[in-house]
């Protein structure tokens, strides 16, 4: 079968292989009405959106009544009720059980966990009923209409339990969706997108991005397609991959490798599983040279499966191994934080000895 | 009456935060004289006889109960005002208005008693017998601090007094509470473990089966309920079916104490303790009340009244723990109003000097970085990047 040709960068229109389950495979791109927004006022238009759009969706978690901690939920309960927005007790294993049950009666339930760091009692839940109801049940039953929704990563000061970054232990899980957004408009379209897969999925928000990131974000309802990588800047000499906020970092360690004279091809996955392998396998088969990024400890992060997968298909046209820029390998610190965290420094001498090796 | 000098050079904890004051003049009372003094509230049991309402005690250990207090109540405000002025940094999740249940406890049991609660922790520490240059040490990450800096706010421990800590998951720290009672139970050491949680844990699933197992295996495990009314922004009627966090052991017994009174809490940890080493686990909820928010990012204003907050402080209200131990003292003549006011400004001078010390200690060293991950030689080398 022919392979479908592809233009890459923000405003290309790609054809798929393989059916997505989403419904929206173009941006919208008539409506001009835009506001710059930040992350947690995208969040909060995606969820208006979605609970506007199915009466049979629900939001619910930790303190999202009033707005939530992160303020993503501001003027839900307001305007759809407490029936379907309403806060639970302190129970994470409880959320995301309910969740399913709630989602297996063909319900979009939208649980937030109100920290990744919380979602470890809830993670039986997603790996053992989640993931496996409908390769179990036959097919009879799903609870694809479940989404979690929480914060992760590093914000500066948030220690040892309000920084981590668990994408890991979630993609290491056929039957999951986990997908991280770069930027408001990214997370506007990809949550839309996340809601409506009748996949369950994992939605990682970075945090420290909440009040930081401001862009311009449609106020029509539209989606972005899941499982597919964006390059965000085109480059020869390297690829760089990684997700959510590490992207920033990324994108300065590009600017700067630039004027060193090193062009640098960014992508974004914004997808971790299933992940768009085409996309960044044939960025990969242009440069030669792959460097993945992310603030979870480098050991068993996703960058590995990144690495093993790319090696795999671009052996031969590699130049240089896989480098991995990463958080280290201990439990995430307190006044360390700056040490532990993969700086843009820290990327742009990876880069360098990529380039030379 | 002859003019007695107070010690306080004891074996309290006090005598790690406070210089003995000499010279003083007492109207009457020496220091171990019996008082029998009845708590504001009685106690309510369920599936349990409550013990008396009458809890003996003495001036000195009035004194004391007022002298540590009014520390830790000092050491919470300071540590807001650095809070503030970023010498700390992170979370902080201050103590005040709580004190009595960490005082109460202590006079109740021995260092060979296990204490293990949340993240709200820095007055248990200084209870258990920490001092304030390792608690301000550690909340602004130095080398001095209890946990060497690495810890931060929520994690203060001191192993030689049984303070496991310290922990910041929600609830994370009852099962291992429990499992600290297991081993005192197997060691035959004749001691308990009193595993703290407040009202937004008591609807954790690990509470429970933590309690089935102590109760199948009647361990000396005492689950301590601080029930502050709010689970950081909730409140508990919200949250709970059944507020009643004493009854929800079901077929363990429990006991409703007054927490913001100190001889309360003593005598139901006292009586707690007995039960536990005879029989097995057993519950208290510590009706208390935190003053700040739930940390220093929630003002605690926005789901509860300014009345509210400052009727449970106002003196006429009776329910401010170190008030209610000013009024007693006095009352029965222990000391004049005049030398509570000094310990207040010593207080207010110890922790000062202390964080003057604490300014002092270093960050530690970028190398601790890769320490204690594992133990030394038995883990995978740390590429740095």
């Amino acid at each position: 079968m022919a392979m479908a040709l592809r233009k890459f960068g923000k405003d290309g229109i790609s054809i798929w292989r393989r059916g997505f389950s989403t419904t929206a495979g173009l941006e919208s791109s008539s409506s001009k009405d835009a506001t710059p927004v930040n992350l947690f006022t995208a969040i909060n238009q995606a969820l208006h959106i979605a609970l506007d759009s199915d009466p049979r969706s629900y939001v619910f978690g930790e303190d999202v009544s009033f707005g939530g901690v992160f303020r993503c939920t501001t003027g839900l309960a307001e305007r759809f009720g407490r029936q379907r927005v309403f806060n639970t007790p302190l129970c994470e294993q409880g959320i995301a059980g309910f969740a399913i049950g709630l989602a297996a009666l063909g319900n979009r339930a939208i649980a937030e966990i109100q920290f990744a760091d919380y979602i470890f009692p809830a993670f039986d839940q997603l790996v053992n009923e989640a993931a496996k109801f409908r390769y179990r049940s036959g097919n009879e039953f799903n609870c694809g209409g479940l989404t979690i929704r929480s914060p992760y990563g590093a914000v500066g000061h948030g220690g040892h339990y309000h920084s981590q970054s668990p994408e890991a232990f979630f993609c290491h899980v056929p039957g999951l969706k986990v997908v991280i957004p770069r930027s408001p408009y990214q997370a506007k379209g990809l949550l839309l997108a996340s809601i409506r897969d009748p996949n369950p999925v994992v939605f990682f928000e970075p945090k420290w991005l909440y009040r930081l990131a401001v862009e311009e974000v449609p106020d029509a309802d539209y989606m972005l397609p899941l499982s597919q990588a964006e390059v965000i800047r085109e480059g020869k000499d390297i690829t760089l991959v990684g997700w959510g906020a590490q992207l920033s970092i990324l994108e300065q360690a590009c600017e700067d490798a630039e004027k060193e004279g090193i062009s640098c091809e960014l992508i974004d996955l914004r997808t971790l599983i299933p992940w768009d392998k085409e996309t960044v396998e044939a960025s990969v088969s242009k440069t030669g040279r792959l460097l993945v990024s992310h603030e979870a400890p480098v050991t068993g992060g996703f960058g590995a499966e990144i690495s093993a997968s790319i090696i795999e298909r671009c052996f031969l046209r590699l130049e240089a191994p896989v480098a991995r820029v990463c958080g280290l390998d201990t439990p995430f610190p307190l006044v360390y934080e700056p040490f532990y965290m993969p700086t843009k420094n820290k990327i742009l001498d990876a880069i360098k000895s990529t380039v030379n090796y | 009456m002859a003019a007695a000098l107070l010690r306080r050079a004891s074996t309290s904890p006090s005598a790690c935060l406070l210089r003995p004051l000499s010279g003083r003049l007492f109207s009457s009372s020496s220091d171990e004289t019996v008082l029998s003094i009845e708590t504001s509230v009685p106690f309510t049991g369920h599936k349990i006889e409550p013990p008396s309402r009458m809890v003996d005690t003495t001036p000195k250990e009035l004194l004391s109960f007022f002298s540590d207090m009014a520390l830790m109540r000092r050491m919470e405000i300071a540590a807001d005002s650095l809070y503030k002025a970023k010498l700390i940094r992170g979370f902080c999740h201050l103590y005040d208005g709580q004190e009595a249940v960490a005082v109460g406890m202590e006079a109740a049991i021995t260092k060979a008693d296990g204490i293990i609660t949340a993240y709200r922790d820095h007055c248990t520490f200084l209870g258990r017998g920490g001092n304030l240059v390792q608690a301000f040490s550690e909340l602004m990450g130095r080398q001095a601090g209890c946990s060497n800096g690495k810890g931060g706010s929520m994690h203060f421990y001191k192993k030689d007094a049984s303070f496991y800590g310290g922990h910041g998951i929600v609830g994370a720290q009852v099962p291992l509470g429990c499992g600290v009672a297991f081993a005192q139970k197997y060691n035959k050491e004749g001691a308990v473990t009193f595993a703290l949680y407040g009202d937004g844990a008591a609807n954790q699933g690990q509470l429970f089966e933590a309690l089935n197992i102590s109760a199948l295996w009647d361990l000396p495990a005492i689950l301590v309920c601080e029930n502050n009314h709010y689970g950081m922004g909730t409140a508990e009627w919200r949250a709970a079916k059944s507020p009643a966090y004493y009854k929800r052991g079901d077929y363990v017994p429990g006991l409703k104490v007054d927490g913001m009174d100190a001889l309360a809490v003593k005598q139901a940890c006292k009586f707690a303790k007995e039960y536990a080493l005879a029989n097995g686990p057993i519950i208290l909820e510590m009706d208390t009340y935190r003053y700040h928010g739930h940390s220093m990012s929630d003002p605690g204003s926005t789901y509860r009244t300014r009345d509210e907050i400052s009727g449970v402080r106002q003196v006429s209200r009776e329910r401010d723990p170190i008030e209610r131990v000013r009024k007693l003292i006095l009352a029965h003549d222990i000391a004049p109003a005049s030398e509570l006011k000094d310990i207040e400004k010593e207080v207010r001078k110890q922790v000062d000097d202390a964080i003057a010390q604490a300014k002092e200690s270093p960050m530690p060293d970028a190398s601790e970085l890769f320490t204690n991950v594992y133990v030394k030689g038995y883990g995978a080398e740390v590429i740095y990047l």
